[in-house]
């Protein structure tokens, strides 16, 4: 049973820390933690966790931390980091988690506009690199490590062990025993609970101050959708940095109660989920995939017999396991082969991956290719798509049971309003909203227009059922010249889930149609050249092979058609593309570092490629200057087909 | 560094090793300090490797005394070189490849193992609560060396790198007073050395063991070791600080041929 939170009275549990004190009260044996100490999974009860949390405050408080201080984290997930942000949070401060694997110089500008006094380190690696940047932090007063390894040699006053700060604590407690109690009384939900930064891929990272009402309210919320009790575990193994972590691992496990489990180091992820086969798992799509990889390239190596049965089993879970998960009616016939197949395959298969035991598996950050999606969810894994950004607590839409569907992010959820903007825009609004950028009025004002909503920057709409589909950033989106709605990116990712797309960049603001550039997957498409003896020589030979560009044209219409299904995107249909004769790349600016593509700068790069592909002209000759990676120049020459598309006529909707 | 050198562990006196006609090592003495870092350096078939043996007891050198913490060293076996805290890696990786990185490991605390085979096997009693603390402490090398994600990993399928730093963490698990290092790094990328190196660093400060090593990067001999044997054709041309040696004239005329 999830804790009932209530706003109104004051001994209420509306704050973290409350929260903590109320488990320890109420389940004071139940596991709160665990770590892996010299290969065994230590347990700490939330007993224990609070006896530690208490001594951490009140070491925290004699060093002279005072209510609205910034404490900054920067570490793995380790639990003694965990304890930290609940004993700020105690006195009155703010805890700021950092990226751990960022360099000194990154950290310092969000060390120095937080004004951070103290903090809390996992390690001498951090340790090292704020005092390579402590010179410039004139406010940071007291530097606390976790790990004591490699710190026999320094002497600073202002380090600290961990275990030290908590003899200190314990001491501080002994002899002002009634000083923390009324500190955690002071706590109010509207007081900031913890301060996010933003990438900051746009300009300057933003600190994105959220308070405790609002984590509570997206915790709860969650937690009310996905009926998460406190039995549960999950593995913190993103960065507590990260909005997602805050919310799953800190702000539910002290919602619900259940476990937080930290891994041994980063490399051994995936043996501590087979370990702890989580509850409830959280993972970017690109894990989801590489895990999918590497069962589809063990089970190549496999004998006759277990490919036969894995082949035949998966296309029986492809037919109707994801039919069986949402509880939708199954032939009797079907659900038979599905419940061999879960004995012989699914259950196996999810015992190997470490998934026996989750109840529900959450993607999100980027798009998750509906192949894939569907594939964890035909063998049992309650896999669901999530939607929300650091400023709404990473909650504003999420799937519920029974209704997930590949290509949107759910329903919004409880507690949230959501309004489209004339411009396509996303707009929300409720309980989890951020109160403020901190120091940043003006920007603060500009996120979150008057009637409360906050501007998300992303584009998108509601389909029949309510359900919210993200189409690409606001800014991004154009208008065809019929006035219909362009979404480049949204195009752009339907096409690169094929294998053998790698990039493609769509046009088509302010045109009659969409056209397309496409960057082959030289990997997959030479691996399929090879199968069917077409020799190549290299990528732009591959990518001006005739059958290739029959390939990718195939491609292109299987997305037109399902383009073709949906109303707001059905003019939006690739009319013509050309694939191009090298490979995007970051070294010629084409893409962004993150490898996004640089859509303008590509637009001016290639104009006359754009002006054939918009003129009817059936081929273009083009010459490029390419960098090389020891700076060396040369150039590509092609002269690249283009290729007219099937498109499909607009499926009109029943009246 | 809070690390102090202390007083000479190891003093090898006149040391002369032949395989029937051909001579190994011919009248070779060094002595070498409690807790340094001391590296044997030389071109191919200089007796590097020989002289480790020599220190081990595989060899036995038909001249010369051996003195080890002020007594002089009789006739040895290696076994018992391991018994008096002189552990070893190999040059060429001396591990067992089907068993896991925690069992390889584990041998290495063999010789620690009091209670006997009977009881081991039924591991029972008196022989569990050993072998728990001997684990223990396999685990503490596994974390110091930050190998815990191919703790249960078979040995035959990591790479090479991994391969040495397990090596390396067997001879650990002996807690050797005198490690020996047979060209740690050789075959390693640069950042696999920059770990090695760090690693190596690490148990000489950490646990204040006295290391003997034989490698071919002179850039990783001159930056980690506190004196430096050079060795050409069995016979000692240098001996000093690393920048001693290497101003040293034999030593850079070994090295690069004459004429230079």
């Amino acid at each position: 049973m999830p804790t009932q939170v209530n706003f109104d009275s004051l001994d209420g549990l509306h704050t973290f820390p409350r929260l903590l004190f109320h488990h320890a009260k109420v389940r004071p044996n139940a596991p709160a933690m665990r770590e892996k100490y010299l290969g065994i999974w230590q347990t700490w009860t939330w007993s224990d966790v609070a006896e530690r949390v208490r001594a951490l405050a009140c070491g925290l408080a004699s060093l002279g931390f005072k209510r609205g201080d910034n404490l900054a984290i920067v570490g793995d997930n380790r639990p003694h980091l965990y304890m930290m942000m609940s004993a700020a949070q105690c006195l009155g401060g703010v805890p700021v988690p950092l990226y751990q694997d960022a360099v000194a110089a990154e950290m310092l500008f969000v060390l120095q506009d937080a004004g951070v006094r103290f903090a809390i380190v996992e390690d001498q690696e951090q340790v090292d690199k704020l005092l390579e940047i402590k010179d410039q932090l004139p406010s940071l007063e007291h530097i606390v490590y976790d790990d004591p390894r490699g710190m026999r040699h320094y002497n600073q006053p202002f380090l600290h062990d961990v275990h030290e700060l908590m003899e200190m604590g314990r001491i501080h407690d002994r002899n002002h025993s009634d000083f923390l109690n009324a500190e955690v009384e002071k706590g109010h939900y509207d007081d900031v609970s913890v301060m996010l930064y933003t990438s900051g891929t746009t300009g300057k990272p933003k600190g994105v101050c959220q308070t405790h009402a609002a984590f509570i309210a997206a915790a709860q919320g969650g937690a009310q959708v996905d009926k998460l009790g406190a039995d549960g575990d999950i593995l913190s193994y993103l960065p507590m940095a990260w909005v997602g972590d805050h919310l799953f691992s800190f702000a539910q496990s002290l919602v619900c109660g259940f476990t937080i489990n930290c891994p041994e180091s980063g490399e051994t992820v995936m043996t501590d989920l087979r370990e702890i086969g989580p509850t409830y798992y959280f993972a970017p799509p690109r894990v989801f995939e590489s895990l999918l990889t590497s069962v589809q390239i063990r089970m190549e190596d496999a004998g006759q017999l277990k490919q036969r049965l894995f082949h035949h089993f998966m296309a029986v879970a492809k037919r109707c396991g994801g039919d069986i998960l949402d509880g939708k009616p199954v032939s009797s016939g079907d659900r038979l082969q599905y419940w061999l197949g879960n004995l012989l395959i699914y259950g196996p298969l999810r015992n190997v991956l470490g998934m026996s035991r989750i109840k529900v598996a959450y993607t999100a950050g980027a798009a998750i290719g509906p192949e894939l999606f569907s594939f964890y969810r035909s063998i049992g894994i309650n896999l669901k798509q999530l939607y929300g950004q650091t400023e709404t607590c990473a909650y504003v839409c999420l799937q519920p049971d029974g209704q997930v569907k590949a290509d949107t992010v759910g329903a919004p959820a409880p507690g949230v309003e959501i309004r489209i903007a004339d411009n396509g825009e996303v707009l929300v609004k409720g309980a989890m909203l951020l109160k403020e950028y901190y120091k940043r009025p003006d920007a603060t004002a500009e996120s979150i227009n008057a009637d409360g909503y906050f501007l998300t920057g992303d584009a998108g709409f509601l389909d029949e059922d309510g359900h919210l589909k993200i189409i690409d950033r606001a800014k991004d989106v154009g208008k065809l010249s019929n006035g219909a709605m362009f979404a480049p990116n949204y195009i752009e990712n339907k096409l690169k889930f094929f294998q053998f797309v790698k990039e493609s960049v769509c046009f088509g603001h302010d045109r009659d149609m969409v056209c397309a550039f496409i960057n082959i997957d030289v990997g997959a498409v030479g691996n399929w050249a090879e199968r069917r003896n077409i020799a190549y020589s290299g990528y732009t030979d591959l990518a001006g092979k005739p059958q290739v560009l029959e390939m990718i044209k195939s491609c292109i219409e299987e997305v037109n058609a399902s383009l073709a299904h949906d109303a707001m995107v059905a003019d939006s249909q690739v009319h013509r593309f050309l694939v191009l004769h090298k490979e995007l790349d970051p070294d010629d600016d084409e893409l962004t570092r993150t490898r996004k593509v640089r859509r303008n700068f590509i637009a001016e790069k290639y104009k006359v490629l754009i002006d054939a592909l918009y003129g009817d002209k059936g081929n273009q000759y083009i010459e490029t200057e390419v960098k090389f990676e020891d700076g060396r120049r040369g150039k590509v020459s092609a002269d690249l087909r283009i290729i007219d598309v099937k498109t499909f006529p607009i499926a009109k909707k029943a009246a | 560094m809070s690390r102090k050198i202390g007083d000479v562990i190891l003093d090898l006196q006149n040391i002369s090793l032949r395989f029937g006609g051909v001579k190994a090592l011919t009248d070779i003495s060094f002595d070498i300090r409690e807790h340094e870092v001391r590296a044997i350096i030389g071109p191919n078939g200089a007796g590097k490797s020989s002289m480790l043996n020599v220190i081990n007891g595989v060899y036995h050198p038909q001249e010369g005394k051996i003195f080890y913490r002020g007594a002089e060293r009789k006739k040895m076996e290696p076994h018992m070189a391991a018994s008096t805290g002189i552990a070893r890696t190999f040059q060429n990786i001396a591990l067992f490849k089907g068993m896991s990185v925690l069992d390889n490991i584990m041998t290495g605390r063999t010789l620690k193992m009091k209670s006997n085979m009977l009881l081991q096997a039924m591991w029972f009693g008196p022989a569990q609560k050993e072998e728990l603390a001997h684990r223990r402490k396999v685990e503490e090398i596994i974390d110091f060396l930050e190998i815990q994600h191919i703790r249960k990993t078979p040995v035959g399928r990591l790479p090479y790198g991994l391969q040495k730093r397990v090596d390396l963490g067997r001879a650990l698990a002996m807690e050797p007073q005198i490690l020996l290092l047979d060209e740690p790094m050789a075959g390693m990328n640069v950042e696999e050395k920059q770990d090695m190196c760090r690693f190596i660093l690490d148990v000489n400060d950490q646990f204040g063991t006295t290391i003997v090593l034989i490698e071919h990067d002179m850039g990783v001999v001159m930056d980690i070791s506190d004196r430096v044997v050079v060795l050409d054709y069995g016979k000692k041309i240098g001996d000093g600080l690393p920048d001693e040696v290497r101003s040293s004239p034999e030593v850079i005329k070994a090295y690069l041929g004459a004429g230079h």
